[in-house]
């Protein structure tokens, strides 16, 4: 346990609510995936057994409107975060620029360099501190949750919805719900499995999601443009942090292994459904 | 009036003669017991006038008397020379009981047992077109309430099928045609029958219409179940599915399938929306999903339901362009969406890959 005295510096990338509203996400996102795919896929027997297990149809139910209504709070809280941080912070920087999750210019840009690195035609982008696969995955699972989110509880308050808004949306709202649920199950368990743990370079997991911090040596790799301006601006020295103590390492890896294993057996029951649906 | 006081007069004076019968044939005193016991022994064995009598005698005709039963039974499917015989069914012909006699072969209850001696036969039974009938009557609802539980009111054999004249179902006479089986079930089940006449499908029998469901259709015959367990309920989606496939395949699509498709039975199912004995087209104003009547049943379930709620439309087909626009659009928007997504993720995933295990350089 020489950590401390080893000449790598640690960084913080993500504050401690930051990391803990990604682990509600991650609960919560399975536990709507997995009382959600049965209703979806009701016909096949794989998921009548998985609504079985979870203790049939009532219970399935109640567990989805609790993983909903827990994952629309994780929803609030960081919106109500990110508009307290602009207006009485006045952190214009979430709005536009490096350390915004909104495209700009350089997006397009990193995305067609990266093609060329993809294909030996060029050299690698130098990605800021959210590359834009990070800003994909970040505004799938906001819109996601907005689309999903909205037309749950048209369905789940239906009658009440339908003073405002004709009945014969409850129709498109359920297929919406559902394909969309298909769509951020297949893309979180694929893509975002991928882009952010699974790929070659950060194999099998990245944990900076759960302890918050990345070696000085991870900082340079993966985000080389935040850190050259960040070591110009003199901002680097204030993000120092110390390593990730072993049991926050442990429980980083316990924690992400579990979920991504979870996942990909919910990708593969889905894709073994979708395709004899 | 003449033919009665001579039966009587006979049968005083063959009783007298009967002991001698006895005193050689002992074996046959329970005769007496019997509903004939009156009649005597040559009240049947009428070709026996004197002792002794005949080694060969002509076979007893039950005709004589019985001449309507007899009369039926040539023309029913048991009829000819290689059906069953009168004793067949009413069993030992010196002990013949009163089909209301708890003891009697033809007694409501014992009835099934005296039929399955030749159709609980697998081979009688295959070649009557019915195998199995007589184990999937005895677990029906009929079987268990006539023979489990003693209640003489329910269906036995010959309640649906007659007795005597018994004819094949394909016979236009016969209880069981098609067209006949409402009133035949409606003897008892008048209520049922009432509902059902006013219904679209007892409307569309009456018409004449070659595939309007009768009581079997969706009940089935011998296999009749109760109605009010989940088993049966889960399993009647499919049976109006049977004919009405469009409306079972948009209702598939629908959260209520869904649900019910997970063994969950509180939930609508074609007859909770639609009723059904007097079901009717929702053309019809009195049909409970018109125009009129829907808030009232979908409310049965929703409380609060709404005139917008009852927009919802419960068989709404994406596939279906024409009447469901902007289900269709929103449909092909998912799909085009999805494929999108991860047709072009799947290929940058793929990229990257074999670049990251090229070196990152």
């Amino acid at each position: 346990m020489t950590d401390v005295n080893t000449e790598e510096h640690y960084y913080l990338r993500f504050s401690l609510a930051q990391r803990l509203l990604h682990i509600a996400i991650i609960i919560t996102f399975l536990g709507l995936a997995l009382t959600g795919l049965p209703l979806r896929f009701s016909t096949h027997p794989w998921m009548q057994g998985l609504a079985r297990g979870v203790g049939g149809f009532g219970a399935v139910l109640f567990f989805h409107k609790f993983c909903a209504l827990a994952l629309t709070i994780v929803f609030v809280v960081h919106v109500a975060n990110a508009a307290w941080r602009v207006v009485v912070h006045k952190e214009y920087g979430l709005i536009w620029g490096p350390r915004s999750m909104v495209p700009r210019l350089k997006d397009i840009q990193d995305f067609f360099g990266n093609m060329k690195w993809f294909l030996h035609l060029g050299p690698k982008p130098k990605f800021d501190r959210f590359a834009y696969w990070d800003k994909v995955d970040y505004w799938a699972v906001f819109w996601g949750m907005g689309i999903i989110g909205f037309s749950g509880y048209a369905m789940w308050f239906g009658s009440f919805f339908a003073r405002f808004i004709p009945g014969s949306w409850l129709n498109i709202a359920l297929l919406i719900h559902g394909e969309e649920a298909i769509l951020a199950v297949a893309f979180i368990f694929t893509i975002h499995f991928f882009n952010t743990h699974l790929r070659p370079e950060n194999f099998p997991m990245d944990l900076t999601i759960f302890t918050g911090r990345l070696s000085e040596e991870e900082f340079k790799r993966m985000h080389p443009e935040e850190f050259d301006r960040l070591k110009a601006n003199g901002g680097l020295e204030k993000l120092i942090a110390p390593p990730p103590p072993p049991w926050m390492k442990n429980f980083s890896w316990s924690a992400g292994a579990a979920a991504v294993a979870a996942g990909l057996v919910m990708l593969v029951m889905t894709v073994v459904a979708f395709l004899s649906d | 009036m003449k033919l009665v006081l001579v039966l009587f007069g006979a049968a005083i004076g063959l009783w007298a003669a009967a002991p001698d019968c006895l005193s050689c044939h002992e074996d046959k005193t329970a005769a007496k017991d019997s509903i004939h016991g009156a009649l005597g022994c040559n009240g049947c064995h009428a070709d026996i006038q004197a002792f002794p009598h005949p080694e060969k005698q002509t076979k007893v005709n039950c005709s004589t008397c019985h001449a309507g039963g007899a009369a039926e039974l040539a023309k029913s499917v048991h009829g000819g020379p290689t059906g069953p015989s009168c004793t067949s069914c009413h069993g030992d012909a010196h002990s013949i009981l009163p089909a209301k006699d708890p003891k009697s072969a033809t007694n409501a209850a014992n009835l099934p047992r005296t039929c399955a001696g030749c159709h609980g036969n697998a081979e009688t039974a295959k070649a009557s077109g019915a195998p199995q009938v007589y184990a999937i009557y005895m677990d029906s609802i009929h079987g268990f309430a006539l023979t489990k539980q003693g209640l003489l009111v329910a269906a036995s054999c010959s309640s649906c099928h007659g007795s005597h004249g018994i004819l094949s179902h394909r016979n236009a006479a016969s209880k069981t045609f098609r067209t006949n089986i409402p009133a035949t079930c409606g003897a008892c089940h008048g209520g049922p029958l009432q509902a059902y006449t006013a219904g679209i499908h007892g409307q569309k029998l009456a018409a004449g219409a070659a595939n309007a469901p009768v009581c079997i259709s969706c009940h089935t015959a011998h296999q009749i179940t109760r109605v009010d367990t989940a088993s049966w309920q889960m399993k009647t989606t499919a049976t109006c599915g049977g004919c009405h496939k469009n409306q079972f395949t948009t209702y598939r699509d629908t959260f209520h399938a869904q649900v019910s498709a997970l063994g969950y039975d509180q939930v609508a199912r074609c007859w909770d929306c639609h009723g059904f004995h007097d079901t009717l087209p929702a053309s019809d104003p009195k049909s409970t999903v018109s125009a009129a009547n829907r808030i009232q049943t979908c409310s049965k379930c929703h409380p609060g339901a709404n005139a917008g709620f009852v927009k919802y439309d419960p068989h709404a087909n994406a596939r279906d362009g024409k009447d469901y626009p902007a289900l269709h659009v929103a449909s092909i928007f998912m799909n085009l969406l999805l494929a999108g997504v991860l047709g072009f993720f799947a290929l940058h995933t793929i990229l990257w890959f074999f670049r990251s295990r090229t070196g990152s350089k």
